[in-house]
């Protein structure tokens, strides 16, 4: 449906991020340490995509040069063929850390990119209040953040983010630090503004379940130095509902995932791996052979 | 679309449930007037334990001034001499006598009027240096070795050298006011700029915050408790820095009338002076915090 949408729009489509032959080391006492190499992703306008991996594989090392806050050791990273040259509005971020401003109500949080803009108070508090409404957090418009939960203070990131109608959405494991439950509404929650706004997303997780549930595609990251293993395509079809995660589909998808990521988390410490269950996934081996991978 | 239907029936019930549990019992009771009995009993519970403290408080301090009378009135002798301390009734004696008297009062706005000069004046000239400091790399640079330096010298070791400095005797006790409250509010302000979460910078960052806006809008805001604490203990030094002033150059100022009283041997003006500057430097750190709440309206409860 969304897809229909997409197509009869007449704005040229936005948000195509490309990052080619990606490597960032990070300098330390100890010399240079290569945090990502050899890494190539691309997020198509519109698509979800996420990024799992072992921790310290480099997800966030890879999402940070994205938006603008590490520059890249070699290679580029592009969004819509131009550039990316620091932060800017244009791709919005959501932090693992809670990240709304406590000195700001919630409404004066998700304001704050309509007003560095320049946008005139009354316009810019009515398109808050309009968004706090798709994140159903109007009652909570004049609340300060340290009285908000850790789910709706996420929600109101998310909003926030999105205010300035950026072409991408970068989140860096959002919900790492939520319950279960919470975490099924949030997802829900992120479903749904996305599909609103068209807009591209790259989501950095490291719960597969997750990662299958909302992406179009999932890219899986090696160990330390990270680079791309492999890239699935999730073809479950919109909307997606919570009962889908029990179905042998979406369990196909998460065992091959798994496997995957387990291998490598193994890899990380020098272990090795081999049942796998990979049966009925198309994957992209991205220049790994079949034998190495299993 | 069922998906959605049941997304916006979550949402709903999210929210709802969370509305439940911030406001407990709304408009449970229809009655205004139990409601306002609810009211107070509601505000009982909320502030029982200051309650508790305010209660202490005063009975503590009535206790004082019980023994304070007690030890004088029996001219005790141990250690300490009590023979020539006045008594409180004394005391409040000569404080009816003085708040009618046009020359105490003076003393006292002398002395208020120099606080506010020299303490707005730190203020003034300490909070942007601290944040441009915390910013700028070069500006820490420059200034810091020179601050570090005059820091540890106390205001009242500049007695003589303002007087040298300054034309006047008022602008020299301003001045030594000014110093006192100076190097607490600078160093506070400075620790507030060191501890801005760098996420906040990164997320006004990628909403589109330029350089000024970011200052603005987020070291400063999130500097403002330590640059409150840093009002708070400059206001305190201050008045130790006036204080003092006043009793060794000074003509005027709540300072010189209590050194004054001892010269002129009237010891119930002494404990009058003493009180009058503890009840100031109450009122004007009280006076801070105030404002300090009225500036930082996300953290009172
Ligand atoms: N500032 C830094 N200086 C040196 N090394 C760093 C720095 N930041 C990250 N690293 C290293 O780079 C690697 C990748 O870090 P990164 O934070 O990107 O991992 P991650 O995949 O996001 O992990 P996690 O899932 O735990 O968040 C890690 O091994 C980490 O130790
Ligand atoms: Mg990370």
């Amino acid at each position: 449906m969304s897809q229909i949408e997409r197509q009869v729009d007449i704005r040229p489509p936005q948000g195509h991020i490309e990052v080619e032959d990606f490597a960032l080391s990070y300098e330390t006492i100890e010399g240079s340490v290569e945090a990502v190499s050899n890494t190539h992703i691309h997020v198509k306008p519109g698509e979800f995509v996420s990024i799992v991996g072992p921790s310290g594989c480099g997800k966030s090392t890879l999402l940070n040069a994205v938006a603008g806050f590490l520059k890249p050791t070699s290679g580029t990273v592009t969004v819509d063929g131009e550039p990316v040259n620091g932060p800017s509005a244009e791709r919005g971020m959501v932090f693992q850390q809670y990240s709304l401003f406590p000195w700001k109500t919630v409404r004066e949080n998700v304001e704050f990119g309509l007003k560095m803009r320049g946008m005139p108070r009354a316009q810019r508090e009515r398109a808050a209040r309009t968004l706090l409404g798709l994140a159903g957090l109007e009652a909570f418009e004049k609340h300060y953040p340290e009285r908000l939960s850790g789910g709706m203070k996420q929600r109101v990131g998310i909003v926030r983010a999105l205010a300035t109608g950026p072409k991408v959405l970068l989140l860096d494991e959002p919900f790492g630090a939520l319950d279960a439950q919470t975490r099924v509404i949030m997802q829900q929650i992120l479903t749904n503004l996305w599909q609103r706004m068209k807009i591209s997303v790259l989501f950095v997780t490291h719960d597969i379940d997750e990662a299958i549930f909302l992406s179009d595609r999932v890219y899986c990251m090696s160990a330390r130095p990270g680079s791309i293993k492999a890239e699935i395509p999730i073809p479950l079809e919109r909307p997606r509902q919570q009962s889908m995660m029990m179905s042998s589909e979406f369990l196909a998808l998460k065992r091959g995932l798994m496997s995957l990521i387990r291998e490598e988390s193994l890899k990380a410490m020098g272990g090795e791996i081999s049942d796998l269950g990979m049966q009925g996934l198309n994957i992209d081996l991205h220049g790994h052979s079949l034998a190495e991978i299993l | 679309m069922s998906s959605s239907a049941i997304l916006r029936h979550q949402e709903d019930a999210v929210t709802t449930s969370v509305v439940a549990e911030a406001e407990p019992a709304p408009a449970l009771d229809p009655t205004p007037k139990r409601a306002v009995g609810q009211l107070a009993a509601q505000w009982y519970r909320l502030n029982k334990e200051s309650l508790r403290g305010v209660a202490i408080g005063a009975i503590s301090l009535f206790l004082f001034l019980v023994v304070w009378h007690l030890l004088t009135t029996y001219r005790v002798v141990f250690f300490v001499r009590f023979t020539n301390v006045p008594a409180p009734l004394e005391v409040y004696a000569s404080f009816t006598k003085a708040i009618h008297d046009p020359k105490f009062l003076m003393h006292l706005l002398l002395s208020c009027r120099r606080i506010l000069i020299g303490f707005s004046l730190a203020a003034v000239v300490g909070v942007p240096l601290g944040l441009v400091m915390g910013r700028f790399k070069l500006i820490h640079e420059i200034v810091f070795p020179v601050a570090e330096v005059l820091r540890p010298i106390p205001a009242i070791a500049w007695v003589p050298m303002a007087i040298m400095l300054w034309p006047t005797n008022e602008q020299s006790i301003v001045f030594i006011t000014f110093l006192g409250s100076f190097f607490p509010i600078l160093v506070n302000t400075l620790h507030g700029m060191s501890l801005v979460d760098p996420v906040l910078v990164r997320a006004a960052q990628c909403l589109g915050a330029r350089e000024s806006s970011i200052f603005r809008e987020v070291y400063f805001p999130a500097s403002l408790p330590h640059i409150f604490t840093g009002l708070t203990v400059g206001m305190g030094v201050a008045w130790v820095s006036l204080i003092a002033a006043e009793m060794i150059s000074g003509q005027y100022g709540i300072g010189y009338f209590t050194w004054e009283a001892y010269s002129l041997v009237q010891y119930a003006d002494i404990a009058l002076g003493m009180i009058a500057i503890g009840v100031l430097g109450l009122g004007s750190s009280l006076l801070i915090r105030g404002g300090g709440q009225l500036a930082m309206p996300w953290r009172s409860k």
